[in-house]
Protein backbone atom coordinates (compact mmCIF):
# COMPACT_ATOMS: atom_id res chain seq x y z
CA UNK A 1 0.00 0.00 0.00
CA UNK A 2 1.09 3.64 -0.98
CA UNK A 3 2.11 6.35 1.69
CA UNK A 4 3.08 9.52 2.54
CA UNK A 5 7.30 10.11 2.70
CA UNK A 6 6.10 11.09 6.27
CA UNK A 7 3.22 9.97 8.49
CA UNK A 8 2.01 10.52 11.85
CA UNK A 9 0.18 7.18 13.50
CA UNK A 10 -0.11 5.43 16.65
CA UNK A 11 1.55 2.66 17.23
CA UNK A 12 1.96 -0.33 20.04
CA UNK A 13 5.61 -1.94 20.18
CA UNK A 14 5.26 -5.70 19.22
CA UNK A 15 9.05 -6.52 19.15
CA UNK A 16 12.41 -5.12 19.30
CA UNK A 17 16.09 -6.13 18.26
CA UNK A 18 19.05 -4.58 19.26
CA UNK A 19 20.87 -3.33 15.07
CA UNK A 20 24.49 -1.44 14.66
CA UNK A 21 25.98 0.60 17.58
CA UNK A 22 22.69 2.17 19.22
CA UNK A 23 20.22 1.55 16.65
CA UNK A 24 17.13 -0.48 17.16
CA UNK A 25 14.53 -2.46 15.21
CA UNK A 26 10.73 -2.58 16.47
CA UNK A 27 8.25 -4.52 14.64
CA UNK A 28 5.02 -1.63 15.49
CA UNK A 29 1.77 -2.31 15.08
CA UNK A 30 -0.64 0.49 13.89
CA UNK A 31 -4.02 0.64 13.29
CA UNK A 32 -2.76 0.44 9.55
CA UNK A 33 -1.02 -3.05 10.18
CA UNK A 34 2.43 -4.49 11.23
CA UNK A 35 5.72 -2.37 10.42
CA UNK A 36 8.74 -2.96 10.48
CA UNK A 37 11.27 0.51 11.61
CA UNK A 38 14.32 1.41 12.53
CA UNK A 39 14.61 4.19 15.64
CA UNK A 40 18.47 5.22 15.43
CA UNK A 41 20.45 5.54 18.39
CA UNK A 42 17.32 4.67 20.66
CA UNK A 43 19.73 2.51 23.04
CA UNK A 44 21.81 5.67 24.27
CA UNK A 45 20.54 7.06 27.51
CA UNK A 46 20.15 10.43 25.83
CA UNK A 47 17.98 9.36 23.09
CA UNK A 48 14.59 11.65 22.83
CA UNK A 49 12.87 8.51 21.96
CA UNK A 50 14.23 5.90 24.07
CA UNK A 51 11.27 6.63 26.81
CA UNK A 52 8.60 6.53 24.49
CA UNK A 53 9.19 3.57 22.56
CA UNK A 54 9.94 0.72 24.70
CA UNK A 55 8.50 -2.97 24.60
CA UNK A 56 4.55 -2.66 25.12
CA UNK A 57 4.11 0.70 25.14
CA UNK A 58 1.29 2.60 22.69
CA UNK A 59 2.63 5.97 21.40
CA UNK A 60 2.12 9.10 18.39
CA UNK A 61 5.37 8.28 16.05
CA UNK A 62 6.26 10.14 12.97
CA UNK A 63 7.85 7.43 10.54
CA UNK A 64 9.48 8.64 7.46
CA UNK A 65 10.12 6.24 4.34
CA UNK A 66 13.63 4.92 3.75
CA UNK A 67 15.03 3.08 1.25
CA UNK A 68 14.87 -0.37 3.07
CA UNK A 69 12.81 0.23 6.48
CA UNK A 70 10.82 3.50 7.66
CA UNK A 71 12.41 5.54 10.02
CA UNK A 72 10.85 6.41 13.35
CA UNK A 73 11.65 10.52 13.69
CA UNK A 74 9.92 11.23 16.74
CA UNK A 75 7.72 9.72 19.70
CA UNK A 76 5.53 10.29 22.22
CA UNK A 77 4.50 7.99 24.50
CA UNK A 78 1.04 7.90 25.09
CA UNK A 79 0.85 4.82 28.13
CA UNK A 80 3.69 2.78 29.08
CA UNK A 81 1.56 0.03 30.63
CA UNK A 82 3.54 0.39 33.62
CA UNK A 83 1.50 -1.91 35.35
CA UNK A 84 3.80 -4.52 33.29
CA UNK A 85 6.55 -3.31 34.92
CA UNK A 86 7.44 -4.76 38.64
CA UNK A 87 5.23 -8.15 37.71
CA UNK A 88 6.28 -10.66 36.05
CA UNK A 89 3.45 -12.59 35.56
CA UNK A 90 1.72 -9.31 33.77
CA UNK A 91 4.36 -8.93 31.45
CA UNK A 92 4.28 -12.75 30.27
CA UNK A 93 0.43 -11.92 29.57
CA UNK A 94 1.71 -9.10 27.19
CA UNK A 95 4.31 -10.84 25.44
CA UNK A 96 1.42 -14.00 24.83
CA UNK A 97 -0.18 -11.26 23.16
CA UNK A 98 2.00 -9.79 21.15
CA UNK A 99 3.17 -13.15 20.02
CA UNK A 100 -0.40 -14.17 19.02
CA UNK A 101 -1.10 -11.07 17.25
CA UNK A 102 2.32 -11.04 15.22
CA UNK A 103 1.50 -14.73 14.08
CA UNK A 104 -2.08 -14.06 13.27
CA UNK A 105 -1.64 -10.44 11.25
CA UNK A 106 0.50 -10.37 8.06
CA UNK A 107 2.97 -8.16 7.37
CA UNK A 108 0.90 -4.80 6.38
CA UNK A 109 -2.08 -5.75 6.61
CA UNK A 110 -4.98 -3.28 7.56
CA UNK A 111 -6.63 -4.10 10.70
CA UNK A 112 -7.50 -1.42 12.87
CA UNK A 113 -9.72 -3.85 14.95
CA UNK A 114 -6.83 -6.27 15.52
CA UNK A 115 -4.86 -2.52 16.92
CA UNK A 116 -7.66 -1.96 18.91
CA UNK A 117 -8.18 -5.33 20.73
CA UNK A 118 -4.19 -5.31 21.50
CA UNK A 119 -4.25 -2.31 22.90
CA UNK A 120 -7.36 -3.14 25.23
CA UNK A 121 -5.45 -6.67 26.04
CA UNK A 122 -2.45 -4.59 26.93
CA UNK A 123 -4.51 -2.15 29.58
CA UNK A 124 -6.24 -5.17 30.97
CA UNK A 125 -3.31 -7.28 31.89
CA UNK A 126 -1.59 -4.17 33.14
CA UNK A 127 -4.52 -3.64 35.73
CA UNK A 128 -6.91 -5.90 35.97
CA UNK A 129 -7.52 -8.46 38.36
CA UNK A 130 -8.33 -11.67 36.57
CA UNK A 131 -5.68 -12.33 33.91
CA UNK A 132 -6.76 -15.41 32.85
CA UNK A 133 -10.57 -13.94 32.13
CA UNK A 134 -8.90 -11.07 29.58
CA UNK A 135 -6.30 -13.35 27.94
CA UNK A 136 -9.28 -16.24 27.12
CA UNK A 137 -11.53 -12.87 25.42
CA UNK A 138 -8.38 -11.88 24.45
CA UNK A 139 -7.82 -15.07 22.23
CA UNK A 140 -11.20 -15.41 21.28
CA UNK A 141 -11.22 -12.07 19.98
CA UNK A 142 -8.44 -12.26 17.80
CA UNK A 143 -9.26 -16.02 16.78
CA UNK A 144 -12.90 -14.01 15.71
CA UNK A 145 -11.52 -11.12 13.46
CA UNK A 146 -9.02 -13.64 11.87
CA UNK A 147 -11.66 -15.59 10.86
CA UNK A 148 -11.45 -18.76 12.66
CA UNK A 149 -13.31 -18.26 15.50
CA UNK A 150 -14.45 -21.71 17.42
CA UNK A 151 -18.19 -22.40 16.69
CA UNK A 152 -20.37 -22.78 20.25
CA UNK A 153 -23.64 -21.98 19.51
CA UNK A 154 -24.39 -25.23 16.41
CA UNK A 155 -22.94 -28.48 16.04
CA UNK A 156 -19.89 -28.19 13.80
CA UNK A 157 -20.63 -31.51 12.43
CA UNK A 158 -24.72 -31.43 11.51
CA UNK A 159 -25.50 -27.73 12.44
CA UNK A 160 -27.82 -29.12 15.12
CA UNK A 161 -28.19 -25.87 17.29
CA UNK A 162 -26.02 -26.76 20.97
CA UNK A 163 -28.20 -27.07 24.15
CA UNK A 164 -27.03 -26.70 27.51
CA UNK A 165 -26.03 -30.89 27.71
CA UNK A 166 -22.67 -33.46 27.32
CA UNK A 167 -21.46 -31.38 24.33
CA UNK A 168 -17.90 -32.18 23.06
CA UNK A 169 -15.63 -29.87 21.32
CA UNK A 170 -13.47 -30.69 18.35
CA UNK A 171 -10.25 -29.01 17.68
CA UNK A 172 -10.07 -29.64 14.29
CA UNK A 173 -13.34 -28.69 13.25
CA UNK A 174 -13.00 -25.77 15.79
CA UNK A 175 -16.10 -25.91 17.54
CA UNK A 176 -18.97 -27.90 19.80
CA UNK A 177 -20.70 -31.05 18.90
CA UNK A 178 -23.90 -32.03 19.63
CA UNK A 179 -24.20 -35.55 21.86
CA UNK A 180 -25.28 -37.19 19.14
CA UNK A 181 -21.92 -36.37 16.87
CA UNK A 182 -19.85 -36.21 19.82
CA UNK A 183 -19.20 -39.74 20.37
CA UNK A 184 -18.99 -40.36 16.65
CA UNK A 185 -15.85 -38.12 16.41
CA UNK A 186 -12.14 -39.66 17.60
CA UNK A 187 -10.40 -36.90 19.73
CA UNK A 188 -13.41 -34.71 20.24
CA UNK A 189 -12.62 -34.09 24.07
CA UNK A 190 -15.34 -33.48 26.46
CA UNK A 191 -16.14 -29.84 28.15
CA UNK A 192 -17.77 -28.92 31.25
CA UNK A 193 -21.74 -27.22 31.09
CA UNK A 194 -19.67 -24.62 33.30
CA UNK A 195 -16.78 -24.03 30.97
CA UNK A 196 -19.31 -24.54 28.19
CA UNK A 197 -21.06 -21.31 29.16
CA UNK A 198 -18.81 -19.30 29.41
CA UNK A 199 -17.00 -19.75 26.74
CA UNK A 200 -20.49 -18.66 24.66
CA UNK A 201 -20.55 -15.84 27.07
CA UNK A 202 -16.95 -14.38 26.02
CA UNK A 203 -18.42 -14.82 22.44
CA UNK A 204 -21.18 -13.20 22.86
CA UNK A 205 -20.41 -10.12 25.32
CA UNK A 206 -18.84 -7.38 25.56
CA UNK A 207 -15.75 -5.56 27.82
CA UNK A 208 -18.03 -4.26 30.50
CA UNK A 209 -19.98 -7.56 30.98
CA UNK A 210 -17.14 -9.70 30.89
CA UNK A 211 -15.50 -7.59 33.18
CA UNK A 212 -18.26 -8.51 35.97
CA UNK A 213 -17.55 -12.40 35.58
CA UNK A 214 -16.26 -14.12 38.24
CA UNK A 215 -14.67 -17.54 37.11
CA UNK A 216 -13.87 -20.82 39.23
CA UNK A 217 -10.57 -21.94 39.14
CA UNK A 218 -11.40 -25.84 37.17
CA UNK A 219 -13.30 -23.74 34.50
CA UNK A 220 -10.24 -21.59 33.77
CA UNK A 221 -8.19 -24.13 33.97
CA UNK A 222 -10.14 -26.20 31.48
CA UNK A 223 -10.71 -23.22 28.87
CA UNK A 224 -7.22 -22.45 28.77
CA UNK A 225 -6.43 -25.51 27.99
CA UNK A 226 -9.14 -25.81 25.44
CA UNK A 227 -8.13 -22.34 23.62
CA UNK A 228 -4.45 -23.16 23.80
CA UNK A 229 -5.36 -26.97 22.12
CA UNK A 230 -7.17 -25.33 19.44
CA UNK A 231 -4.91 -22.22 18.42
CA UNK A 232 -1.99 -24.77 18.42
CA UNK A 233 -3.65 -26.61 16.01
CA UNK A 234 -4.79 -23.72 14.08
CA UNK A 235 -1.01 -21.88 14.29
CA UNK A 236 0.42 -25.34 13.61
CA UNK A 237 2.71 -24.81 16.53
CA UNK A 238 3.04 -24.26 20.01
CA UNK A 239 3.34 -20.56 21.23
CA UNK A 240 6.95 -19.65 22.96
CA UNK A 241 4.92 -17.43 25.54
CA UNK A 242 2.33 -19.90 26.60
CA UNK A 243 5.81 -22.60 27.33
CA UNK A 244 6.73 -19.99 29.53
CA UNK A 245 3.76 -18.83 31.04
CA UNK A 246 3.78 -22.79 32.14
CA UNK A 247 7.06 -22.92 33.22
CA UNK A 248 7.04 -19.94 35.00
CA UNK A 249 3.67 -20.44 37.06
CA UNK A 250 5.39 -23.46 38.80
CA UNK A 251 7.83 -21.21 40.77
CA UNK A 252 5.17 -17.95 40.97
CA UNK A 253 2.48 -20.10 42.83
CA UNK A 254 4.13 -19.53 45.58
CA UNK A 255 3.16 -16.22 45.87
CA UNK A 256 1.03 -15.55 43.42
CA UNK A 257 -1.96 -17.90 44.07
CA UNK A 258 -5.18 -17.42 42.12
CA UNK A 259 -4.07 -14.22 39.33
CA UNK A 260 -4.21 -16.18 36.78
CA UNK A 261 -0.90 -18.67 37.50
CA UNK B 1 25.02 -13.55 -9.02
CA UNK B 2 26.93 -15.03 -12.53
CA UNK B 3 29.31 -12.36 -12.73
CA UNK B 4 30.50 -13.11 -9.05
CA UNK B 5 33.08 -15.38 -8.15
CA UNK B 6 32.28 -17.97 -5.21
CA UNK B 7 34.71 -16.76 -2.92
CA UNK B 8 33.08 -13.31 -3.11
CA UNK B 9 29.34 -15.02 -2.88
CA UNK B 10 30.77 -17.01 0.10
CA UNK B 11 32.19 -14.11 2.35
CA UNK B 12 29.11 -11.56 1.57
CA UNK B 13 26.36 -14.54 2.39
CA UNK B 14 28.63 -14.77 5.95
CA UNK B 15 28.96 -11.30 6.41
CA UNK B 16 25.47 -10.43 6.20
CA UNK B 17 24.48 -12.92 8.67
CA UNK B 18 26.19 -10.86 11.25
CA UNK B 19 23.80 -8.74 13.51
CA UNK B 20 22.99 -5.08 12.22
CA UNK B 21 25.04 -6.16 8.56
CA UNK B 22 22.90 -6.22 5.27
CA UNK B 23 23.84 -7.46 1.91
CA UNK B 24 24.49 -4.48 1.11
CA UNK B 25 27.02 -3.37 3.45
CA UNK B 26 28.20 -6.89 3.49
CA UNK B 27 29.01 -6.79 -0.15
CA UNK B 28 31.11 -3.70 0.76
CA UNK B 29 32.93 -4.96 3.26
CA UNK B 30 34.24 -7.58 0.98
CA UNK B 31 35.08 -5.40 -2.03
CA UNK B 32 37.11 -3.63 0.53
CA UNK B 33 38.95 -6.97 2.00
CA UNK B 34 39.67 -7.61 -1.76
CA UNK B 35 40.86 -4.37 -2.42
CA UNK B 36 42.86 -4.23 1.24
CA UNK B 37 45.16 -7.53 -0.04
CA UNK B 38 46.01 -10.55 1.35
CA UNK B 39 47.43 -9.19 4.23
CA UNK B 40 44.24 -7.05 5.79
CA UNK B 41 41.80 -10.48 4.82
CA UNK B 42 44.55 -12.77 6.66
CA UNK B 43 44.99 -10.87 9.74
CA UNK B 44 40.93 -10.39 9.71
CA UNK B 45 41.31 -14.44 9.20
CA UNK B 46 43.08 -15.23 12.28
CA UNK B 47 41.63 -12.39 14.55
CA UNK B 48 38.28 -14.19 13.91
CA UNK B 49 39.72 -18.16 14.68
CA UNK B 50 41.64 -17.19 18.14
CA UNK B 51 38.32 -15.37 19.03
CA UNK B 52 37.23 -19.11 20.09
CA UNK B 53 40.79 -20.68 20.45
CA UNK B 54 41.86 -17.83 22.81
CA UNK B 55 38.87 -17.51 25.04
CA UNK B 56 36.72 -18.92 27.73
CA UNK B 57 33.92 -18.80 29.61
CA UNK B 58 34.90 -17.52 33.44
CA UNK B 59 33.57 -20.43 35.41
CA UNK B 60 33.01 -17.89 38.29
CA UNK B 61 31.13 -15.23 36.76
CA UNK B 62 30.54 -16.22 33.32
CA UNK B 63 32.39 -13.35 31.81
CA UNK B 64 34.11 -14.40 28.37
CA UNK B 65 38.02 -13.94 29.13
CA UNK B 66 41.24 -15.05 28.40
CA UNK B 67 41.92 -17.53 31.43
CA UNK B 68 39.59 -19.05 33.81
CA UNK B 69 38.86 -17.65 36.25
CA UNK B 70 38.87 -14.18 34.72
CA UNK B 71 41.17 -11.00 35.33
CA UNK B 72 38.48 -9.67 37.91
CA UNK B 73 37.29 -12.77 39.62
CA UNK B 74 41.25 -13.33 40.43
CA UNK B 75 42.10 -10.13 41.58
CA UNK B 76 42.32 -10.29 45.53
CA UNK B 77 42.27 -6.52 45.42
CA UNK B 78 38.65 -6.45 44.37
CA UNK B 79 35.74 -7.17 46.91
CA UNK B 80 34.29 -10.39 46.70
CA UNK B 81 31.10 -9.07 49.17
CA UNK B 82 29.58 -7.43 46.46
CA UNK B 83 28.10 -8.89 42.74
CA UNK B 84 26.80 -6.62 40.19
CA UNK B 85 24.97 -8.49 37.77
CA UNK B 86 24.60 -7.32 34.05
CA UNK B 87 23.00 -8.99 30.86
CA UNK B 88 26.35 -8.74 28.44
CA UNK B 89 30.00 -8.92 28.51
CA UNK B 90 30.25 -5.36 26.90
CA UNK B 91 27.65 -4.23 30.24
CA UNK B 92 30.87 -5.07 32.81
CA UNK B 93 33.10 -2.98 30.34
CA UNK B 94 31.56 -0.55 30.47
CA UNK B 95 30.93 -0.34 34.22
CA UNK B 96 34.92 -0.75 34.55
CA UNK B 97 35.28 2.21 32.36
CA UNK B 98 34.11 4.31 35.52
CA UNK B 99 36.75 2.65 37.45
CA UNK B 100 33.92 3.01 40.46
CA UNK B 101 33.47 -0.37 41.07
CA UNK B 102 35.61 -2.33 43.27
CA UNK B 103 33.21 -5.47 43.46
CA UNK B 104 32.71 -8.61 41.10
CA UNK B 105 30.41 -9.07 38.05
CA UNK B 106 27.88 -12.09 36.93
CA UNK B 107 27.59 -12.31 33.32
CA UNK B 108 23.90 -13.33 32.48
CA UNK B 109 23.94 -13.52 29.19
CA UNK B 110 20.64 -11.96 28.31
CA UNK B 111 17.79 -11.22 29.97
CA UNK B 112 14.26 -12.65 30.44
CA UNK B 113 11.88 -13.04 27.18
CA UNK B 114 8.83 -14.83 27.39
CA UNK B 115 8.33 -13.68 23.39
CA UNK B 116 12.14 -15.38 22.88
CA UNK B 117 11.78 -18.58 25.05
CA UNK B 118 14.21 -17.15 27.40
CA UNK B 119 13.87 -18.12 30.82
CA UNK B 120 15.72 -18.05 34.24
CA UNK B 121 16.94 -21.73 32.70
CA UNK B 122 18.89 -20.06 29.58
CA UNK B 123 20.12 -17.36 31.59
CA UNK B 124 23.02 -17.63 33.73
CA UNK B 125 21.47 -17.84 36.57
CA UNK B 126 21.59 -21.14 38.73
CA UNK B 127 25.50 -20.38 38.56
CA UNK B 128 24.87 -17.41 40.74
CA UNK B 129 22.95 -18.65 43.06
CA UNK B 130 25.62 -21.08 43.73
CA UNK B 131 27.94 -18.37 44.23
CA UNK B 132 25.45 -16.60 46.86
CA UNK B 133 25.25 -20.19 48.34
CA UNK B 134 28.78 -19.92 49.70
CA UNK B 135 28.34 -17.57 52.10
CA UNK B 136 30.48 -14.75 51.30
CA UNK B 137 28.31 -12.14 49.50
CA UNK B 138 26.61 -9.00 51.34
CA UNK B 139 24.91 -7.26 48.01
CA UNK B 140 24.08 -8.01 44.52
CA UNK B 141 23.69 -4.80 42.44
CA UNK B 142 21.32 -5.52 39.48
CA UNK B 143 22.45 -3.75 36.75
CA UNK B 144 20.38 -4.79 33.93
CA UNK B 145 18.90 -2.71 30.89
CA UNK B 146 16.36 -0.46 32.28
CA UNK B 147 13.69 -1.86 29.73
CA UNK B 148 10.65 -3.94 30.53
CA UNK B 149 12.62 -7.23 30.32
CA UNK B 150 15.25 -5.77 32.23
CA UNK B 151 13.41 -4.97 34.52
CA UNK B 152 11.46 -8.20 34.44
CA UNK B 153 15.32 -10.12 35.01
CA UNK B 154 15.78 -7.73 37.86
CA UNK B 155 12.37 -8.69 39.21
CA UNK B 156 13.13 -12.19 39.05
CA UNK B 157 16.96 -12.12 40.44
CA UNK B 158 15.61 -10.11 43.61
CA UNK B 159 12.73 -12.55 44.42
CA UNK B 160 14.90 -15.37 44.26
CA UNK B 161 17.72 -13.44 46.01
CA UNK B 162 16.03 -11.58 49.27
CA UNK B 163 15.79 -14.84 51.22
CA UNK B 164 19.37 -15.51 51.06
CA UNK B 165 19.39 -12.61 53.20
CA UNK B 166 21.46 -10.64 50.74
CA UNK B 167 20.98 -7.08 50.26
CA UNK B 168 19.74 -6.38 46.77
CA UNK B 169 20.07 -2.97 45.05
CA UNK B 170 18.98 -2.03 41.22
CA UNK B 171 21.24 0.72 39.38
CA UNK B 172 19.64 4.43 40.33
CA UNK B 173 16.73 5.34 37.45
CA UNK B 174 16.30 8.72 36.38
CA UNK B 175 17.69 11.43 34.02
CA UNK B 176 20.56 10.58 32.00
CA UNK B 177 23.37 13.48 31.98
CA UNK B 178 23.51 15.82 29.00
CA UNK B 179 19.37 14.95 28.41
CA UNK B 180 17.08 17.90 28.40
CA UNK B 181 14.34 17.66 30.73
CA UNK B 182 11.47 18.51 28.10
CA UNK B 183 12.06 15.43 26.22
CA UNK B 184 11.71 13.18 29.43
CA UNK B 185 8.96 10.79 29.14
CA UNK B 186 6.59 10.46 32.26
CA UNK B 187 8.18 7.20 33.93
CA UNK B 188 12.09 8.57 33.59
CA UNK B 189 10.96 11.61 35.37
CA UNK B 190 8.52 10.14 37.77
CA UNK B 191 11.69 7.94 38.91
CA UNK B 192 14.20 10.96 38.95
CA UNK B 193 11.46 12.60 41.32
CA UNK B 194 11.50 9.37 43.27
CA UNK B 195 15.19 9.19 43.60
CA UNK B 196 16.01 12.32 43.94
CA UNK B 197 18.66 13.88 46.49
CA UNK B 198 20.03 16.27 49.11
CA UNK B 199 22.96 18.13 47.73
ZN1 LIG C 1 -24.24 -32.85 15.62
ZN1 LIG D 1 35.20 -14.06 36.28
Amino acid sequence: MPRPRVYRTEAVVLRQQDYGEADRILTLLTPGGKRTVLARGIRRPTSRRAGHLGLFHRAEVMLAQGRQLDIVTQAESLDAHEGLWHDLLRFTYASYAAELVDLFLPEEEENPAVYDLLTLALEAFASEDDLRLWARYFELSLLQLAGFHPEFFQCVNCGATIEPGPNRFDVTQGGLLCPRCGPEVAGARTVSLGTQKVLRYLASHDREAIAQLGIRDATHREMEELLHAFLQYTLERELKSTAFLRRLRSELSMYEKGRGA
Amino acid sequence: MTAMPKAVGRLIDGLSRLPGIGPKTASRLTYYLLRAGQGEAEALAEAMLSLHQETVLCSVCCNISEADPCAVCGDQQRSQETICVVEEPLDVVAIENTGSYKGVYHVLHGHISPMERIGPDELRIQQLVKRLERGSVTEVIVATNPTLEGDATAIYLARLVQPLGIRVTRLALGLPRGGDLEYADRMTLAEAIAGRRQI
